[in-house]
């Protein structure tokens, strides 16, 4: 029976492998040493590796993460964990111009091979201060990165090469994914020893015929909830195509499914405006216009702050339903 | 070495700068760094260091004086040297800096005067509106003008098909065409026929056509009427099948005697003549204080011309039979259509007919021709599915009238007694004839 | 109570600090107080008997010197290229601060680094940077150290351990700390010295940096360039607690903290080499604040640098508190300078910074199709993760 591990299981393996393989990774954050992971994602790892590869630090995004980026210009390699994708916003000076623009602004000269990671989410029912999806906002910015995986082997594949990256990568996962298992083969069964996911491609996780649902972190999850009742109760065969990685972009998957089914929905949790769907519905528009049969449709988190009320706050991310809906409106 | 000080940058945004005032006089030693003047910018009047070393020699710029960014303002001399043979004028301005003005008046002198060149700049304001671009017919919009909507992918199969893609039924959302639209046509949907096309436009390019009289009278009166009258409309329904039946036999025992063949609308005329009897409210007209009840029903038939629509009068209908309505109409028509009608033949109706059930038209509502009150709108015979007296589903015969009612004059039960009884007599068609 | 090193701090800042001056725009960083408390020649020889300067060659003295003099130039210099229109944009210039950058940097080693904000030109010679790539990039040349794509501000040379170079006013001290950390992680006996005005103590990451040094002991040396002015806001309009000084920030983290007069290259070299000692054997940062003076604007756009501060005080310290003339005048005084050597070393310096000047004239544009290049490392690298997916998403 093939390995089944959750997402959360699937980033820790990925972290230990890298804390393994090179001698300069150091995972720093709130609360990611002794009290092992607000979200449990580093259990066992200071444990294993101890304080100076396991740091916990105070909180002060800002100050840690900037310092990350320092050492990262002397070959450090940090892996730093945001309790939430949401305080990035603390640290946006840092991860915005120092991260992203230091290369360029020294012609090439500085790198900055950092990893920032942590859930960027909503439908936790905490409130809109800490539900935030900034995916769209640092993938505006070139210089950076930003990696979405929906599922435990993504998750894995690609923390492993983001750390290996030498280019500042922000890696959004989901806190709702984490305890979902996914099939993860161990090392011994895989050809290469080891499981490394390339940034920039995308995976087609769903054959179809008939529309494209496009999506990105737990919306692709939703996505394939629909694209079964699609099937199920309209006879539509959709295809689901996971991005997994925003920027770097696949467009070429994107297009190619597109071409294929003449229809497409872009699905994403974040907010609309400006939203990842929003550059995807333009690149299609502009590339496939001619393999159009009907407009590219978006659908995303309401355009509003994240409500705490939980059945309203649910009703604010996308629903299967909804993704029919839509999809039987073009189709 | 004579050296030269320009008139410094020192605003980001500072094109010129005005001398306010010299710090340094002609034979002051100054060095670099040291302050030699006061510069207003247009921002806030700053002091002016000098990059040179040595003594003023001549001072070019005068107090108050403006200059523009790099102008010369005065010659620095080494202790000891010579003045150069051209020290009383200024050296012109750095090469780049003097192209720069140089390419600036230039068009300033070829320029016509201030006070025209907007007008001519700006695009001259035309008294005829642009004429319309010509309508692209074919790919783009419908024979009926529409514009095309087909999604980007139908509009790409149909040329590489060859489709003409105005022709092609759209069943997307909107009547988008899409994908599925030409998939039919290819699969050959419809047997092989041009169902799934649109008949091919016979229009020609836009043109304009001028008012005819008539076109001129139909616009103004019925737009009048319209938008005057407080229309409301009534229909009903009319098993013609008796009516089909007699109208079969008096045309077979007239057309055997050499008389005329009469036609459905003959017997509608009749009809009506005699519901309007029954109920005479809707023969009347609407009068301002008041509400003028006709005596006489002047019957007004609506015939189509080339030109446009008239509607001669069959006067005192009341006092004629079928035969003379049918005699008297179609001598009429047959003048309107010749333009030989004389202006007092369409005048005084009280009452109008518009029959489009030669068209098949099935149901429609006439706008009221003034200063009459109601007028019926009279569809084709139909054959349907009815409900019978045993509640069966048979075969049937049905004719819809629709009534267009002034209701300032005619309220609602009024107008549905009068085609109740237009229903009656119909169905009874012996009550037409006898 | 923390960890205050010289305990004649106190006395000698006080006086300069506490000022009673009650309009907002007069200056309350009076050195000329403590000039007159206590004789230049009592102080210099202080300074200048400490182990690190007593070392010092007659040689080593008059390279001191000359690196000041070609800053002086350099940023006169570029100046003049501003003013006659062929320089934009901001530039920030060092006139007056020379011996911050040169007598601190002159004590590192190579595994030291350095670090600063938007005012980088002195640092950046001071580490050995040419003045040709330095000018040929503040004129935005093909040939400047940073291609012509960061400007003034946005200096780099990591082969000389030198990171930047960064505008964000504070930016660059959570940086800072991590170039430290990276030194430690890596267990070399190193540190980094990270440079911010005055204004930039207010900012939050620096409060946040100096927390995780203190708290991690990172062997990163803050110094506080304290010129008196952040942009046109004096120090007593901007920064609450003037009585201590802005290093006495320091004692919220129990971290070690002095006080340095920046006119004095000996004073200054004496003070940092106790911090990189510290750095280098404790592993500990310290927090230093040196005194001195921007001769010029905020930046040469700043039209107002005479209205926030008075001629004559601007005048007192070019005259009693330049760094250049202060060592000039004790060379002279030691015997070991001449007017004549010092006109030659400026006549040098003067054309050396011509030549970098005619060099960045004559240098090319960068080209258009630059535009693309040096954002991604992989990208710029051709590797298997430059070429997979879009990076770039124009047109």
């Amino acid at each position: 029976m093939p390995r089944q591990i959750t997402y959360r299981e699937a980033l820790r393996e990925g972290l230990d492998e890298e804390l393994a393989h090179d001698d300069n990774v150091v995972i720093i954050g709130e609360e990611v040493a002794e009290y092992n992971g607000a979200y449990k994602v580093t259990e066992g790892l200071w444990e294993k590796w101890g304080d100076k590869r396991l740091v916990d630090a105070p909180i002060s995004e800002a100050g840690f993460i900037g310092m990350g980026i320092g050492a990262s210009m002397l070959g450090i390699r940090p892996v730093m964990e945001l309790m939430f994708y949401s305080f990035a916003y603390v640290a946006f000076d840092q991860m915005m111009n120092n991260a992203a623009t230091c290369r360029y602004m020294s012609g090439g000269l500085v790198n900055c091979p950092i990893v920032v990671r942590g859930p960027a989410n909503g439908g936790t029912n905490v409130g809109a201060t800490h539900s935030h999806t900034p995916e769209n906002i640092f993938a505006n910015m070139p210089g950076l990165k930003v990696v979405s995986p929906s599922d435990a082997y993504d998750a894995k594949g690609l923390i492993k090469s983001a750390i290996r990256d030498n280019d500042p990568v922000y890696f959004m996962e989901s806190t709702v994914l984490y305890g979902q298992t996914a099939e993860v083969p161990s090392n011994d069964e895989l050809e290469d020893g080891e499981l490394l996911v390339p940034i920039g491609r995308a995976k087609v996780k769903r054959e179809g015929t008939d529309i494209s649902l496009i999506a990105h972190g737990r919306a692709v999850i939703t996505s394939l909830e629909a694209a079964e009742i699609l099937a199920e109760k309209h006879n539509i065969n959709a295809e689901v195509v996971d991005l997994r990685s925003i920027r770097p972009l696949d467009e070429q998957t994107i297009m190619e499914s597109v071409r294929k089914t003449h229809r497409a929905i872009y699905i994403e949790e974040n907010k609309p405006f400006c939203g990842v769907g929003a550059q995807i519905s333009s690149m299609i528009m502009e590339q496939a216009f001619d393999d159009l049969d009907a407009p590219v449709l978006r659908i995303t988190s309401a355009d509003a702050p994240a409500f705490y009320s939980p059945p309203i706050e649910k009703l604010q991310l996308p629903q299967a339903d909804e993704i029919v809906e839509r999809a039987l409106s073009i189709c | 070495m004579a050296s030269y000080l320009t008139m410094p940058k020192l605003s980001d945004t500072m094109t010129e700068g005005t001398l306010v005032k010299w710090l340094k006089k002609e034979g002051d030693t100054i060095t670099i760094d040291e302050e030699v003047a006061e510069v207003e910018t247009d921002k806030a009047t700053m002091t002016m260091p000098s990059f040179e070393e040595g003594i003023i020699h001549k001072i070019y710029v005068p107090e108050g004086a403006a200059a523009p960014l790099g102008a010369t303002l005065a010659l620095v001399l080494e202790e000891g040297e010579e003045p150069p043979a051209d020290a009383d004028t200024p050296p012109a301005g750095p090469e780049t800096k003097e192209e720069e003005a140089t390419e600036e008046a230039a068009p300033a002198e070829d320029a016509p005067a201030p006070a025209a060149a907007p007008a001519a700049a700006a695009p001259q304001p035309t008294t005829k509106p642009p004429k319309p671009k010509a309508a692209p017919v074919g790919s783009s919009t419908r024979p009926d003008g529409e514009r095309v909507k087909a999604s980007p992918l139908a509009r790409k199969l149909a040329e590489e098909r060859g489709i003409d893609i105005s022709r092609v039924r759209g069943t997307g959302p909107g009547g988008r065409v899409v994908k599925a639209d030409l998939d039919y046509l290819a699969s050959g949907g419809g047997g092989g026929s041009d169902l799934g096309l649109v008949p091919e436009s016979k229009l020609a390019g836009d043109e304009t056509v001028g008012l005819s009289g008539m076109r001129r009278v139909i616009a103004q009166r019925l737009l009048e009427s319209k938008t005057t009258i407080p229309h409301f409309y009534l229909n009903i329904e009319v098993d013609t099948e008796p009516l089909m039946t007699l109208r079969a036999k008096v045309n077979e025992a007239s057309l055997a005697n050499d008389g005329p063949k009469y036609t459905v609308n003959d017997f509608i005329m009749r009809a009506t003549v005699l519901a309007t009897c029954a109920v005479p409210q809707v023969n009347a007209s609407f009068a301002g204080d008041e509400i003028y009840q006709y005596g006489d029903v002047n019957l007004s038939v609506a015939v189509a011309i080339d030109e446009g629509l008239v509607t001669p009068v069959i006067r005192s209908a009341q006092d004629k039979s079928i035969k003379d309505l049918a005699a008297e109409i179609k001598d009429l028509a047959g003048r309107a259509r010749n333009k030989k009608l004389a202006p007092e033949e369409m005048q005084d109706g009280t009452i109008t007919i518009s029959n489009l059930g030669a068209y098949g038209v099935v149901n429609f509502d006439a706008i009221i021709n003034p200063p009459q009150s109601a007028i019926l709108s009279i569809g084709t015979i139909k054959k349907v599915p009815v409900v019978d007296a045993n509640n069966q589903i048979v075969p049937g015969q049905r004719m819809w009238i629709g009534m267009s009612c002034d209701h300032r004059v005619i309220d609602g039960a009024v107008g549905a007694q009068f085609l109740a009884e237009l229903q009656r007599l119909i169905e009874n068609p012996l009550l037409l004839v006898s | 109570m923390g960890i205050k090193l010289s305990e004649n701090c106190d006395s000698k800042f006080q006086s300069a600090y506490i000022t009673l001056l009650s309009a907002p725009f007069q200056h309350r960083f009076i050195f000329s107080h403590r000039m007159a408390a206590k004789t230049k020649t009592s102080a210099q020889t202080d300074h200048k008997e400490a182990a690190i300067n007593a070392s010092l060659s007659k040689e080593d003295k008059l390279d001191l010197l000359r690196e000041m003099v070609r800053i002086r130039k350099f940023e006169q210099t570029s100046l003049k290229h501003y003013l006659n229109g062929s320089i934009g944009g901001f530039l920030h210039l060092y006139i007056g601060q020379e011996s911050v950058a040169v007598g601190s940097i002159s004590l590192l080693g190579d595994d030291d680094h350095v670090i600063t904000a938007y005012r980088d030109h002195g640092h950046a010679l001071a580490v050995g940077m040419g003045m040709d790539e330095c000018m040929a990039e503040v004129f935005g040349k093909a040939t400047g150290c940073s291609k012509g794509k960061g400007g003034s501000m946005h200096y780099f040379a990591p082969d000389k351990n030198y990171w930047g170079g960064h505008g964000i006013v504070g930016g660059q001290t959570p940086l800072g700390a991590g170039l430290a950390y990276a030194v430690k992680y890596q267990g070399k006996k190193g540190c980094c010295l990270c440079y911010l005005g005055d204004g930039a103590i207010n900012q939050g990451a620096f409060h946040e940096a100096l927390n995780l040094a203190a708290l991690w002991d990172l062997p990163v040396i803050y110094i506080i360039e304290n010129n008196g002015y952040s942009m046109g806001t004096s120090q007593a309009r901007s920064s609450a607690f003037p009585e201590e000084g802005l290093a006495a920030r320091a004692e919220g983290y129990n971290m070690a903290w002095d006080k340095i007069d920046g006119v004095s290259i000996y004073e200054i070299r004496a003070g940092v080499q106790k911090a990189v000692e510290r750095a280098h054997n404790e592993s500990k940062p310290t927090l230093l604040e040196i005194a001195t003076y921007r001769h010029k604007g905020h930046s040469v756009a700043d039209a107002n640098a005479e209205k926030y501060r008075t001629k004559e005080e601007i005048k007192t310290y070019m005259d009693k508190h330049d760094p250049i003339q202060f060592m000039k005048d004790d060379l002279i005084a030691e015997g070991i300078l001449t007017e004549e050597d010092f006109k030659a070393m400026n006549q040098e310096a003067q054309k050396e910074a011509n030549d970098a000047a005619d060099f960045a004239i004559k240098s090319p544009f960068p080209e258009e199709s630059e535009i693309f290049d040096d954002i991604y490392w992989e990208v710029d690298n051709n590797t298997e993760a430059g070429r997979t997916g879009r990076h770039f998403f124009h047109g």
